[in-house]
């Protein structure tokens, strides 16, 4: 992918952004969701900007993977934030299931109500009617809504499905229903259907292949490390007030560190929170004293930490 | 398939775009017709006569795995070629299906230096990359026949582990809510306490599978093991190959017929019977999965002589990483009555 995406055509301004049937336009935003996502400090590339745009216009799930600490949570907030929608999460793990996600009826208050509605009727003298009874138990006020029917009833919202690898195979079936319906059957109330689709996003960290026919539903979005001009930027815009020379250091120096065969080469969120580090200790430029001092930082393990720690003077040389 | 679509119209990108998508399938990523059909859409929603727009409608919608995006980089390059000012211009000629080549047989292979038949031959470490598809169909008849009946009287019983989840159980810790619907039953009359404990899950379990030369003729026999593993438990178990590189054969053991998921597995790998990088190539694996997740609580068994070409160093950082991960190692080596059973550096 590297080879088409720095090969130079890339085109400045994706023309079609200007169509007006874009629902960022009609919410006000500017020009497509690259631009969008720039107001909320999420800095997308043609890629990712025309996956959220193909994703709100073909009405499709964005399923993101990509390394850890690349944004694939963090674009769900931002696309939230731009939107204007509330941002739903529902985090998967093992074992999860359709109560947990979707909904599940809340039987102490319905025991509650029963108990209430017997002393009443017992004081008053009057029979109960069992059906109403019945009838009376299963009300909405009774629902629990999980985040799948809570996205469905709330428009707009986001419907970020965090670490969807994490569960079961059942778990995905049952995804794959709701996310092509839109709509959820409950046995005593009846179909909950979404007025407006919420725009789902789905991440990955590929711990377990997810099954094909999820995936074929989705759009599939890749998410690399950026490139040293983009991850400066990023440090720009997440830090403002970062001194240039700093955040040109720190942004190099992660992407050496990248390159040296680490166990867990650093994402996008600790190059932020090394540029933070450095920035609380009050350093105006990165030299081998202050690395060596933030380091915990940016790597996160031992071995790693050892070995990067004796060559420094290497990385931070440029 | 190349002469039966028409050459395309410079007004109509129809059947240059749906050309595409065959030269992709062909190279291998998993193209359906509902993928085409969004596919298609996508770019109606975009520019079609903007390269950039093109590349991404097609990599969002046809790709659904990271090895899909070199091939897909590669197809899209051959395909598109990039004309004046960014415009597409879409070219009238497909690319050839990939060739197939012939099968590595034992002979081959060891016709460099010492005898042909000579087994010793088998198990050197080669440092040359071979790339070629295996043909498993060449086996025999007969010795396919034995094989698949000695194989399929295999019933492997997959590993468990305990779940989070709790299920009604003879022992246990109390079950409140089934003792209250019990007792409910009974017009409230408590008569007995239901129970509940930890039910129980198939743990996760990763065949690595040394496909290098010296492992060559175990190689079949074990990719049919897997298979059967594989099918015994779909969804917990994954297998890899190891040679010059990774590969993941998971998906085409998943296959319920042994004959199309060993052709399947046997065309996606593409170091069969070449050399030996164990050591890089597990660091790959630790890396690219184990550490994610694939190898954290699973049991892993490495199908392995252990033969290394390039320092051992690599290999024993990588198997301790390895077994820090996972819930227990088991290392598998068929050569262990001849040779030594530790990895063992190969001049």
């Amino acid at each position: 992918m590297t080879g088409l995406t720095s090969s130079g055509w890339r085109p400045s301004g994706p023309s079609c952004w200007n169509r007006d049937r874009s629902p960022l336009e009609r919410r006000g935003v500017p020009r497509g969701p690259g631009g969008g996502l720039r107001s909320t400090g999420y800095l997308a590339d043609d890629g990712l900007a025309t996956a959220a745009y193909l994703a709100m216009q073909m009405n499709r799930p964005l399923f993101c993977e990509g390394e850890p600490g690349t944004g694939k949570t963090a674009l769900a907030q931002a696309l939230a934030q731009v939107l204007d929608a509330e941002l739903i999460r529902l985090q998967c793990h093992d074992g999860i299931d359709a109560s947990q996600a979707l909904y599940d009826w809340d039987f102490p208050r319905q025991l509650l109500h029963l108990r209430a509605l017997e002393a009443a009727a017992s004081a008053t003298g009057e029979t109960l009617d069992a059906d109403a009874v019945e009838a009376s138990l299963y009300d909405p006020r009774f629902l629990l809504a999980r985040p799948i029917l809570r996205a469905l009833q709330t428009s707009p919202s986001v419907l970020l499905i965090d670490e969807v690898d994490r569960a079961d195979d059942e778990f995905e079936a049952f995804l794959l229903e709701v996310l092509t319906e839109h709509a959820v059957s409950i046995p005593e109330v009846g179909e909950v259907r979404a007025k407006e689709p919420p725009l789902v996003v789905l991440t990955s960290n590929r711990t377990r292949e997810v099954h094909d026919a999820l995936k074929r539903r989705c759009l599939y979005l890749w998410l690399d490390h950026p490139d040293l001009q983009r991850e400066i930027q990023i440090l720009h815009s997440r830090l403002p007030g970062i001194p240039e020379r700093l955040a040109a250091q720190v942004a190099g120096a992660v992407r050496k560190l990248r390159q040296a065969d680490l166990l867990k080469p650093p994402g996008v969120a600790e190059t932020i929170d090394w540029a933070r580090a450095l920035q609380l200790v009050g350093a105006r430029h990165l030299d081998v004293d202050t690395a060596a001092a933030t380091l915990g930082a940016v790597l996160k393990y031992r071995e790693d930490a050892d070995r990067i720690r004796v060559q420094l003077d290497t990385l931070l040389a440029s | 398939m190349g002469p039966t679509l028409t050459p395309p119209q410079a007004t109509d990108p129809l059947p240059g775009l749906v050309g595409f998508t065959v030269v992709l399938r062909n190279a291998g990523l998993a193209i359906t017709t509902d993928r085409v059909a969004a596919f298609l859409s996508a770019l109606d929603a975009l520019d079609v006569t903007d390269r950039m727009q093109t590349y991404w409608a097609g990599r969002l919608t046809l790709c659904s795995d990271p090895d899909d995006l070199p091939r897909y980089d590669q197809a899209f390059a051959g395909w598109f070629e990039p004309g004046e000012g960014g415009r597409t211009q879409i070219r009238d000629e497909r690319p050839p299906p990939p060739p197939r080549l012939a099968s590595l047989t034992p002979e081959d292979a060891g016709s460099d230096e010492e005898g042909a038949d000579s087994p010793q031959i088998h198990a050197r470490a080669s440092g040359t990359e071979i790339l070629r598809h295996r043909d498993l169909g060449e086996l025999t008849p007969a010795e396919r026949e034995h094989l698949r009946r000695l194989m399929a009287l295999l019933r492997p019983e997959l590993p468990k582990r305990v779940s989070r989840r709790l299920r009604p159980a003879r022992h246990g810790s109390t079950d409140p809510g089934r003792t209250l619907r019990a007792a409910l039953r009974n017009h409230g009359e408590l008569r007995e306490l239901r129970r509940r404990d930890r039910s129980q899950r198939p743990r996760k379990v990763v065949l690595l599978l040394d496909v290098s030369g010296s492992m060559e003729p175990y190689a079949d026999s074990l990719l049919r093991f897997a298979h059967i593993v594989a099918r015994r438990s779909p969804a917990s178990v994954e297998v890899f190959t190891l040679g010059t590189r990774l590969t993941r054969v998971t998906r085409e053991l998943r296959m319920r017929d042994p004959e199309r998921a060993l052709a399947g597995a046997a065309k996606a790998i593409p170091d069969w019977s070449g050399g030996t990088r164990l050591g890089e190539v597990l660091r790959a694996f630790v890396d690219r999965w184990g550490q994610r997740g694939a190898a954290r609580r699973s049991v892993i068994v490495v199908f392995s002589d252990g033969w290394e070409r390039g320092e051992t160093d690599v290999l024993r950082d990588q198997m301790s990483r390895l077994s820090r991960l996972a819930h227990r190692v088991v290392w598998v080596n068929p050569h262990v009555a001849r040779t030594a059973t530790n990895p063992c550096r190969v001049e």
